[in-house]
């Protein structure tokens, strides 16, 4: 609680009043407690850029111009001192004095299906045991009873969504496939009268199977899904899912795209107290051609991450939203005959913002040179490797979520989240303090 | 436009409103044949299975629940056997045979139709392979299911088609068994030996050795060297460009199989290994067709054990004992249940259809669902010891199978029109990706969602099958059903195969006439816009809205 002999007014306290007195235009509404805290006193929110097929670390945020495996791209300076990215993301190089980038993170699996189930969870795939995805702990460990909508959503994604796994198929994420279009079963599409001579009939069967079955309604939880799906309905927070209220120069600057569209109701929703949200940009798999397919989805991803870091720091939401822009796998270093390049889980880059991670920070370092024999039978490592399951772990901590307690599991195996440690380094000195060594 | 393309336009528009007229036309169902003596030996099997439950629920001083009427148990079955709730045309069909054996003579009749192999091969096929999309061009789902099918509709028995899955060469198209080896394929690796192993074990044996891949069993008495010597069976298989093979060395030895423990550049060699009764493997013949030969022995427990607790569960949706594929090691004292059924099954050579008769026919399933007498403590131990037939939401497939079914009033199985079955495969593809499929273990017992309670309330399906259209069941049941009562009590059969109780039939009843009278007062009296007034199709849209998303619909029970 801030005291009452601050007469100081800042920025963040005037924005937090006036969302709280509704005055906000473009905030979707939500409770006084929820829209008063910004910056660090809000709970954290994750917002996950999910780059479907394997974004190429070399045309993008690791690029090796000049050596034989940098191909065409050029690298371009950016806000970082002495950073330099892929002259594809322009803007983006621009934000980079506010974010983490991570050029070392390495995987243990070079297949679509098996790579997403490893980065989406930081476990790999079991025959026997499905993990939860990053965001579904994050739900899971983070509540708020004031959220009325999904606290786990996955905006334009497909394959592959974040699953609940072993805490529960509750904890999928919700899923809208076109974001900003349409609301997909949200809208009853008949009258209020009609709606609540529906519900009256339900009842009524309802009561009926109840008779002589006393466990029903607990074991079914069939009534309390359809009241809970009823009230997000009529919830005025399903706004945050919309657009109309959005000016058009914010919505042309995030891209008029599925994926911009996605980002900015991502902004929407963490802005709205939504614990974990995925944005997936399908289109990185190229085998083909792979300078102007990176490039079609650089032109893509590049207004759209930009603009979301720089709304959220605007908003003062930055401290309180990691932004993480992460894919399977990387692409070989090497060219293949069709121009394009494959599967490579030895090292690929992701860069996380906000939340309590150290900006302007570069780990890692890969080589642009790999000759063709190389990696065939031992894997090659970056230097100052990142593993997945250290990252989550990492995340997790500057969440406040304890990324060692252990869940007992339906096969009985007691699993901790993270199967790995934080990284320390990786966060701002308050944050890095925490960190157990 | 042409004359001749509007004749072909009009002949061809023409032909098409032909096949939907047909297409919803209610054809009478022929009748059933008697049951044959040779179906009739199920009874003194489905006698052992009933002694063992009623002293089991003795034992636990359980009074179990009454018996369910007729048209309920055959709901069941549909579910089970077709993955979808009988159509009107065949529960009025059903109603009308008064016969005292006709559980046994429709149940007869649901194995031979070729629902029951399509919709049971995918559910074996899952089983063997799990759902993840593997290498396509060598891993060929759609003929190892097809396969599956053509076995199960001739009842091959289950040794010999488990058999075949594990030992079969050949190329994953013409001998479509071996796409269980090519399933665990994976690229850049060649096969993964383990997973067989794994799979293995737990698709025929009902047990999970998993874990022991990296460490000892926790609770079993798995130990690691169990799940390398058993992978080493494995060992050999290769993938080449003329299918599955076992592999040679240069010199034609039998390669040797080897596992690189971490730090270690040489490889260490194991010797392929089973756990327990070493003389089952004793054959002439391949690595893979000496497992086989352990695996269904005759006297491995184990593989009876696995498919009867797997059939169980899969009539049920809950199986016997659950996680379906985690068996303790059978009891050398003492018969469970699954160890009657196994031995029935057995002595009618394999024979799944046999299983699930004798499983189908058996008290347990025959139970309500309900009971009067019980507190909240008392009907959960009963549901536990299967003393009341137990709740359980319908999954995925059975759910968009069944909200299909009741959107028509013929039965949409493999004979119907080619365009009826392409929209019910389209709408399904469309439902699962929404209402979320179902994982490798389908029987893993979850709770329902708020997005699957949305997407019932008001998705497209939801909207496409309550339409009161010419050719929707809302629409032919509120046109051809005669009164007001008989609409609703149609309404019911088509979705929940009962009738309405009196509470339900008067509500739904007097909506229908209230409707009817606000119709009737529109043509008096100009001024209605402020009532509002529902249509008699919107009443029967309603209606159908409500049976949908009623517990009735998405439960079975």
């Amino acid at each position: 609680m801030r005291s009452s002999n601050e007469h100081v007014f800042s920025r963040r306290d005037v924005l937090g009043t006036m969302a709280a007195c509704g005055l906000s235009l473009s905030l979707p509404a939500m409770s006084a407690g929820t829209a008063a805290k910004r910056s660090v006193d809000r709970p954290k929110s994750l917002i996950t850029l999910w780059m479907n097929g394997g974004m190429s670390q070399l045309e993008t945020w690791d690029p090796h111009p000049g050596t034989p495996t940098g191909g065409l791209v050029k690298a371009i300076p950016t806000s970082q001192e002495g950073l330099q990215i892929s002259e594809f993301l322009p803007q983006s190089a621009e934000q980079m004095h506010n974010v983490t980038l991570i050029r070392s993170l390495t995987s243990l699996e070079g297949d679509h299906a098996r790579g997403a189930f490893y980065v989406k969870t930081g476990y790999r795939l079991e025959p026997t045991l499905v993990y939860p995805s990053l965001g579904a702990i994050v739900a899971h460990e983070l509540p708020d009873p004031t959220i009325e909508i999904p606290p786990h959503v996955s905006l334009g994604g497909d394959n592959f969504f974040p699953r609940g796994g072993y805490l529960g198929n509750e904890w999928d994420a919700f899923r809208v496939f076109n974001p900003g279009r349409s609301l997909t079963n949200l809208k009853a599409g008949v009258s209020d009268s009609r709606l609540a001579l529906r519900r009256t009939g339900l009842d009524l069967l309802s009561r009926q199977f109840a008779k002589g079955r006393p466990t029903a309604e607990k074991e079914t939880l069939h009534q309390d899904n359809i009241q809970r799906a009823l009230k997000m309905m009529s919830s005025e927070q399903i706004k945050a899912f919309e657009l109309d209220d959005e000016p058009a120069a914010v919505k042309k600057a995030y891209g008029d795209s599925r994926f911009g569209r996605g980002c900015l109701i991502a902004r929407r929703l963490a802005e709205g107290g939504v614990r974990a949200i995925e944005v997936c940009l399908n289109g990185f798999d190229t085998h083909v051609n792979n300078h102007e397919g990176q490039k079609t989805q650089a032109d893509i991803l590049d207004p759209a991450f930009a603009t979301l870091i720089t709304e959220l720091r605007e908003r003062d939401l930055l401290e309180s939203t990691i932004v993480l822009c992460i894919s399977e796998f990387g692409r070989d270093p090497r060219i293949n005959g069709a121009g394009g390049r494959d599967h490579w889980p030895s090292w690929f880059s992701c860069v996380v913002a906000g939340g309590g991670f150290r900006a302007g920070l570069v780990v890692g370092e890969t080589t642009g040179h790999v000759s063709e024999d190389q990696g065939k039978n031992v894997r090659l490592k970056p230097t100052d490797p990142i593993t997945v399951p250290q990252l989550y772990a990492t995340i997790m901590h500057a969440m406040g979520i304890g990324w060692h307690d252990e869940i007992i599991t339906p096969i009985g195996r007691p699993i901790r989240f993270a199967d790995g440690a934080p990284v320390g380094r990786l966060l701002n000195d308050e944050l890095a303090s925490t960190v157990r060594t | 436009m042409k004359p001749f393309a509007v004749v072909f336009c009009t002949v061809a528009v023409g032909a098409l409103m032909l096949l939907v007229i047909k297409a919803g036309e209610i054809a009478p169902l022929a009748s059933l044949p008697p049951r044959l003596e040779s179906d009739q030996r199920i009874d003194e099997s489905v006698l052992s299975v009933n002694q063992w439950l009623r002293k089991h629920w003795s034992d636990e001083g359980l009074e179990p629940a009454e018996l369910a009427d007729d048209q309920t148990v055959y709901r069941r079955l549909s579910l089970a056997l077709h993955g979808t709730i009988p159509s009107l045309e065949e529960v009025t069909a059903f109603k009308a045979d008064t016969s005292t054996d006709r559980i046994e003579r429709w149940l007869l009749r649901m194995l031979d139709d070729a629902r029951f192999s399509t919709y049971f091969a995918d559910r074996i096929e899952r089983v063997l392979t799990g759902v993840d999309p593997g290498q396509f061009i060598i891993f060929r789902r759609d003929r190892l299911r097809d396969w599956l099918s053509d076995q199960l509709a001739v009842d091959r028995p289950w040794h010999e088609m488990s058999a075949d899955l594990i030992a079969a060469d050949g190329l994953w198209t013409s001998q479509a068994a071996s796409n269980f080896i090519t399933a665990a394929f994976i690229n850049g690796e060649g096969l993964d030996e383990n997973e067989l192993a794994g799979r293995t074990v737990r698709a025929f044996l009902g047990q999970r050795i998993d874990c022991a891949q990296c460490h000892d069993h926790p609770f079993d008495s798995w130990q690691q060297q169990d799940f390398e010597g058993l992978a080493a069976f494995y060992g050999q298989a290769r993938v080449t460009p003329g299918g599955v093979i076992d592999r040679l060395t240069e010199q034609g030895e039998p390669a040797v199989y080897k596992i690189m423990d971490p730090g270690e550049e040489e490889g260490r060699v194991v010797e392929p290994r089973v756990p327990f009764n070493e003389e089952w493997t004793d054959i002439e013949g391949s690595r893979r067709q000496q497992l086989a030969a352990w695996v269904v022995h005759p006297d491995n427990r184990r593989f009876e054990r696995a498919i009867a607790n797997r059939i169980w569960g899969l009539l049920f949706g809950r199986a016997w004992y659950d996680p379906v594929d985690d068996l303790e090691h059978p009891d050398d004292e003492y018969d469970d249940v699954l160890d009657v059924i196994g031995r029935e099954f057995r002595r009618h050579n394999g024979s799944l259809k046999f299983l699930i008769r004798t499983i189908a026919l058996s008290d347990a399933f025959r139970l309500r669902s309900d009971v009067s007498w019980a507190d909240e403590d008392q009907y959960a131990q009963m549901s536990q010891e299967w003393a009341v037939f137990p709740l359980v939401r319908l999954r995925p497939e059975q759910m968009i199978g069944s909200m299909y079914q009741a959107g028509r009033v013929r039965t949409t199985d493999q004979a119907s029109h080619l365009f009826v079955r392409f929209g019910k495969l389209t709408n399904e593809n469309d439902f699962l990706k929404e209402y979320g499929d179902a994982t490798d273990d389908e029987l893993l017992q979850q709770s329902g969602t708020i997005p699957q309670a949305l997407l019932r309330m008001n998705g497209k399906f939801t909207r496409g099958f309550t339409e009161t259209g010419a050719f929707s069941a809302a629409g032919q049941i509120m046109r051809h059903s005669g009164d007001d009562e008989s609409v609703v009590q149609n309404c019911f059969l088509a979705c929940l195969t009962r009738m309405p109780n009196a509470e339900e039939r008067d509500f739904f009843v007097q909506q229908l006439q209230e409707a009817e009278q606000e119709n009737l007062t529109a043509e008096d009296d100009t001024d209605i816009a402020a009532a509002p007034a529902r249509s008699r199709q919107q009443v029967v849209s309603d209606m159908y809205w409500v049976l949908f998303n009623s517990p009735d619909f998405s439960w079975n029970k």
